[in-house]
């Protein structure tokens, strides 16, 4: 069976399918977040007094950077793509995961000090708020590895069958990892600074 | 691949690189901002602005809102829409005083206990 408008755009809506899912579900993420967002404000003004400088900024910092450096390089490979360079495409998206690894292995190195210190999401309402966030977040950077893990191993072949959908594909696959950027963008000041 | 097309194509290249630049500059301003150590309200204006400075430039040139269809446009507008109401959630629940006695403070900015 031919799924339609995988490729082309829908007539009605200019869009192909995939495009328009994408932004639908990054819309839902948007009030997913900002639910939490939310609560955090709800938390904070409600709190006798909230803690500063629990946090080490400069490992958010090079996290922030991390993030930064792999929406670069994401869409990099998504125009390398448009450029019909499969070798600079490839060398971007592994880039991309790669990226996106380190960001976990430091995110790893700052839970470890926390529950060493048996500081964990139990030890106070900060902390649990925290844990929340970055843990939910930390769950849509596994997310996106995953993703791109697949379009770098078994996924690659459709460049070969049909390389405007796997451009498409790539492209979605963008569109959600600067999101989950966006997402951090707004949670370093917000956890690590403020 | 025409010649305007890889000239187009390289303009835009360009562009992203030039904005993941800016993006960096932006984080280090953030922390340096950070280190000087404003008041909390100014800190807080500071951070958010810079914030939605950066996430504007990631939706509009990474995610190319800048040049989107309508119909992305249109379930974007809902989204902010219920955004707005979910974010003035936290004001409406500072602002309701149903079930505090006249002239009494608003429970939640009482003071904590002391032990």
């Amino acid at each position: 069976m031919n799924i339609p408008y995988t490729v082309e755009e829908r007539p009605d809506t200019g869009l192909a399918n995939g495009k328009l899912g994408i932004w639908l579900f990054l819309a839902s993420e948007v009030m997913l977040f900002g639910a939490l967002f939310s609560t955090y404000i709800i938390l904070r003004v409600g709190a006798p007094e909230w803690p500063h400088g629990e946090l080490n900024v400069w490992l958010g910092a090079i996290n922030t950077v991390i993030l930064i450096c792999s929406s670069v390089t994401m869409v990099m490979a998504w125009v390398n793509l448009k450029l019909n360079d499969w070798g600079k495409h490839r060398l971007y998206l592994i880039a991309t995961f790669v990226l996106a690894g380190i960001f976990l292995v430091n995110k790893y190195f700052e839970y470890a000090s926390h529950l060493t210190r048996g500081e964990g999401p139990w030890h106070s309402t900060f902390l649990a708020i925290y844990f929340t966030l970055t843990g939910l977040h930390g769950l849509h950077i596994i997310g996106g590895m995953i993703v791109m893990g697949y379009f770098i191993g078994p996924g690659a072949s459709l460049w070969k069958r049909n390389p405007e959908q796997f451009a498409n594909r790539i492209e979605y696959t963008g569109l959600y990892w600067h999101f989950v950027d966006l997402v951090w963008i707004f949670l370093f000041p917000v956890l690590y600074l403020l | 691949m025409t010649h305007m097309d890889l000239e187009k194509t390289q303009k835009t290249i360009k562009m992203y690189l030039v904005v993941g630049v800016s993006l960096l500059v932006f984080t280090v301003i953030t922390v340096a901002v950070n280190q000087v150590h404003l008041a909390v309200p100014a800190a807080i204006t500071v951070a958010l602005i810079i914030a939605t400075m950066k996430g504007s430039m990631v939706a509009s040139v990474f995610m190319h809102l800048s040049h989107e269809r309508k119909w992305i446009y249109g379930a974007l507008l809902l989204t902010v829409v219920f955004f707005i109401v979910l974010m003035s959630v936290p004001l409406f629940t500072q602002m309701d005083n149903i079930g505090t006695p006249m002239g009494a403070s608003n429970p939640s900015h009482a003071e904590p206990p002391r032990h």
